[in-house]
């Protein structure tokens, strides 16, 4: 039996277990939330995400409410929208300068930013006291705890407990003196934080932050994305590089690579900076008189050659031997291999997955 | 791995064994850990403690080296108490009353004596995996890094047999690629024994088709694994290339590997960081890295996922396969005329059956997993569904033997070497990168604190710690993650080359190292 229901006027079928903002979601409606991220339990929250249900008693927050046969449900109205534009001046009003954040410091960085232009708020209409503890002082380089924006959506503490299974980080307080926090107010770093970044990528506001990233924010060229896997282990997660003109400046996780579903560990999400590191070999070098110096590609590869050549004539083409890389890609290894069996007619050829 | 990463969260019962998964594969172990949130039973077999067996609902402390008493004993309880598939033993296997003969003596008080695992213990395991609806087998290099590494993987093949838990979701045996592309290094033929896709060089066939595409007649012969190479170097071997690969730190007995590689009459070695094993090149020819260079890496899962360049190489940096292309000229071949990567990868796909439904188009998505035969296949998220590649899986009867060095009164301890979450392999890159090498800037020996005491030595002083090749000095880190008697240490750090120790033995079929034991003595040492 087909399970439907009426979603802004349209008739639109529904499997069982789905919740009114999936729903909703799959025939591409954009109800705006904050404290929603698809791999995490709902939390309903934010009340972003409410809609209106006929029958209901007043709107129903559409992230926990579980679609039903024949259900009427309406996501945009005018009084949906009043109350969507009140809680974002409302949160706003805690994050004054939420709307500068740099996409740099996170992938989800820049929801609250989105909702301030799309209701028109600037966090004024409520100006006041604000909830943030911030911990910059926690002396780890990689995670920028600016909590002056966080706004307790808790998306950080849901995404290490859920998703990750370390619960380094939870919640202390109550009210508007509610905080994240390490156990015992530690830093990260003597937590059981594992520095995955799941934190700082889902962060709606930026609050948590990659600083990595960040030591790239006053370069004039625009953010680039480049999708690519992470070169580590054999996992094979999808990152996205991000770029500045020529310059690597970040990683983040792709929530649609097939292995990862958007999850990354502390290699993978902060360990980069090697790409442009001043020790890269930028040049041919041969060995004259017992040193290593600088020389052309035409000199490098004769000077290769040759001796390949020679030791070939003198003991045998069974003498070469190449090793190919397990960290290089298909072409590399594709490309040594064929090397030594054509130019040989040999076997002499391993890898190195032996050690 | 037998099934996909997507079915880690599908077992109902998961053994893991010789995998230090949450830091070697993070993200993997996420899922299992979802896993178990969903009520799925953690039985983990490792000597230490690591953070896995700290979640695990059973922590099988085995011995180092002593996996196939462990696993034979585990069949032993199985088979006696009578807990097999016997429909799936009956229809996909052979062998089974072989093995049921064989693991007659393989009784779990035996298994006690040569494990030290309580035999109530290997009991209880054994009959958890056994009664799993979905039971899933996943482990790493501490179960082949050993001079049984072999058995060890044949033992698992039968628990997995004699359970029935394979070719269906959330079941298999599920070995962990430990490098980025090893499993396309092989994939692509940089094997002694088999051209790309694993096609043997032993089949008069299979020369014909590779002279056919190639224009050379290959050997018949195989060649040499790395380890017999570096042994015969100087004698057999004269020149080598080593293409991203930091043989001197990552290989066992440095001073073994050294000697090799300074004997050779020629060596050129492409890289993109002047490695430890570069510095002894006559010839350094610089890489494109990861993040400059367009490619192919196949993941654990059989997956081909493409990577892409997103900004230029650093200075004159080329591409490995116009490299060697480029030497290939040199050499008088006009076999490598390529323009791009995905003229290799092509070539590539369309020599390896594997392979031949692919192309570097239709991988855009990383959509596939291998087997593809052909262009309208779907691809092979789980092999063995329906059969083996042989037809029946076979039964194997592996015997349990010591390890290849044993602790003695000279060598009384028992060092184990694997990875840390946050270095990778000889830290060409997490070595350079901030936030890894700010949290764990040096090597530590891990020591028990009992053995800390014990030993004279003291948490943050240096220790001394020899084999019979050789000794390094290493700062102590007290604690209970490897038991009293055990002690760890990554190989990550140049300057703590605990490669100097290793390579007591190789597995007489694979020639892999037993780097995963090593009996040392452990001395106090002055502080520095």
């Amino acid at each position: 039996m087909s399970l439907d229901l009426t979603l802004d006027g349209q008739v639109v079928p529904f499997q069982e277990g789905e919740t009114l903002y999936e729903v909703a979601h799959r025939h591409g409606d954009k109800i705006p939330t904050l404290c929603y991220d698809k791999r995490l339990k709902p939390l309903g929250a934010c009340r972003l995400c409410v809609v209106e249900v006929e029958g209901a008693n007043g709107p129903l927050a559409s992230c926990t409410t579980p679609a039903r046969e024949g259900m009427v449900v309406r996501t945009v109205t005018e009084d949906l929208e009043q109350h969507r534009k009140t809680l974002v001046d409302l949160v706003l009003s805690e994050n004054p300068k939420g709307a500068e954040i740099t996409p740099l410091r996170g992938l989800a960085s820049q929801e609250l930013a989105q909702l301030s232009v799309r209701y028109g708020s600037d966090g004024t209409r409520f100006a006041g006291a604000t909830s943030g503890h911030p911990r910059l002082d926690d002396p780890n380089p990689m995670i920028l705890r600016d909590y002056e924006h966080c706004i307790s959506c808790y998306r950080c503490v849901r995404v290490c407990a859920e998703q990750e299974g370390d619960y380094a980080i939870s919640i202390t307080g109550r009210g508007f003196g509610t905080r994240i926090s390490a156990e015992f107010d530690v830093d990260l770093q003597d937590s059981d934080c594992t520095f995955c970044g799941q934190c700082v990528q889902t962060c709606p506001t930026g609050a948590l932050g990659d600083q990595l990233a960040l030591q790239y924010t006053d370069l004039p060229e625009p953010i680039n994305a480049t999708r690519s896997i992470c070169p580590y282990c054999g996992v094979g997660c999808s990152v996205d590089l991000l770029t500045k003109g020529e310059t690597l400046v970040g990683v983040q996780p792709a929530m649609d690579g097939p292995a990862n579903e958007g999850a990354l560990c502390i290699k993978g999400q902060f360990a980069w900076e090697w790409v442009q590191h001043p020790d890269r070999l930028k040049e041919p070098l041969v060995r004259k008189d017992g040193e290593l110096v600088p020389a052309s590609w035409e000199e490098a590869l004769d000077r290769a050659a040759a001796g390949f050549a020679q030791t070939a004539a003198r003991h045998g083409r069974q003498s070469i031997y190449a090793v190919a890389s397990g960290r290089a890609p298909h072409e590399s290894a594709y490309s040594v291999q064929k090397f030594i069996r054509v130019n040989f007619g040999s076997n002499q050829i391993d890898n190195c997955s032996r050690a | 791995m037998s099934n996909p990463l997507a079915d880690m969260d599908k077992p109902d019962v998961i053994f893991c064994i010789g995998t230090n998964m949450t830091e070697a594969h993070p993200v993997a172990a996420t899922r299992l850990k979802q896993a178990q949130a969903k009520g799925a039973i953690l039985i983990v077999a490792d000597p230490r403690h690591i953070p896995l067996a700290r979640r695990a609902d059973l922590h099988l402390q085995l011995q180092v080296g002593t996996d196939v008493a462990l696993l034979g004993a585990m069949a032993h309880v199985i088979a006696e108490r009578g807990l097999m598939d016997e429909a799936f033993i009956a229809e996909r296997t052979e062998g089974w009353d072989d093995l049921r003969e064989h693991l007659k003596s393989f009784t779990p008080q035996w298994a006690e004596e040569i494990t030290g695992v309580p035999a109530a213990l290997i009991e209880r395991a054994a009959v958890l995996f056994a009664q799993a609806d979905r039971g899933a087998i996943y482990y790493t290099l501490g179960i082949t890094e050993h001079i049984s590494g072999v058995d060890n993987v044949q033992s698992l093949s039968n628990l997995a047999l004699m359970t029935g838990n394979l070719g269906r979701e959330g079941t298999g045996i599920n070995p962990m690629r430990g490098q980025n592309n090893i499993q396309g290094a092989g994939d692509c033929g940089a094997l002694p024994s088999s051209y790309p896709g694993f096609q043997p060089v032993s089949d008069p066939a299979m020369q014909a088709k590779f002279e056919e595409a190639w224009g050379t007649k290959v050997d018949l012969e195989p060649g040499m694994t790395k380890v017999r190479a570096l042994e015969h170097a100087g004698e057999k071997i004269y020149a080598m290339l080593i293409c991203g690969e930091n043989t001197l730190v990552s290989d066992p007995d440095k001073s073994h590997c050294e000697r090799a590689l300074e004997r050779l009459d020629h060596l050129v070695v492409i890289d993109i960081f002047k490695t430890e094993t570069a510095e002894l090149a006559d010839v350094i020819l610089p890489a494109s890295a990861w993040a400059e260079t367009d490619g192919v890496f196949t993941n654990t899962e059989r997956r081909p996922q493409r990577v892409r360049a997103a900004v230029s190489a650093q200075g004159q940096a080329r591409p490995d396969w116009w490299i060697l292309a480029e030497i290939s000229k040199r050499l008088g071949s006009d076999r490598f005329e390529y323009n791009s990567a995905a003229e290799v990868f092509n070539e590539f796909c369309s020599l390896s059956p594997l392979y031949a439904g692919l192309d570097w188009d239709r991988i855009d998505g990383g959509g596939y997993q291998w087997p593809v035969p052909a262009a309208d296949h779907p691809g092979t998220p789980m092999l063995h569904v329906d059969e083996f590649p042989r037809g029946k899986g076979l039964f194997k009867t592996p015997s349990y033997r010591d390890p290849a060095e044993v602790v003695s009164e000279e060598f009384p301890v028992w060092l184990t070497t694997g990875r840390r979450l946050e270095h990778y392999h000889t830290r060409t890159m997490s070595g350079r990168s901030t936030g890894t090498e700010y949290l764990v800037p040096e090597e530590t020996l891990e020591v028990h604190p009992a053995d800390v005491q014990a030993w004279g030595l003291k948490h943050g002083g240096m220790a001394r710690m020899s084999s019979p090749r050789g000794s390094v000095l290493v700062r102590v880190a007290s604690d209970d993650t490897s038991p009293p008697g055990t002690v760890f240490c990554s190989f990550s750090f140049s300057d703590v080359p605990v490669n100097i120790l290793t390579g007591s033995g190789y597995d007489p079929i694979t020639d892999t190292a037993e780097l995963k034991v090593c009996p040392v003595r452990v001395e106090p040492a002055p502080d520095n």
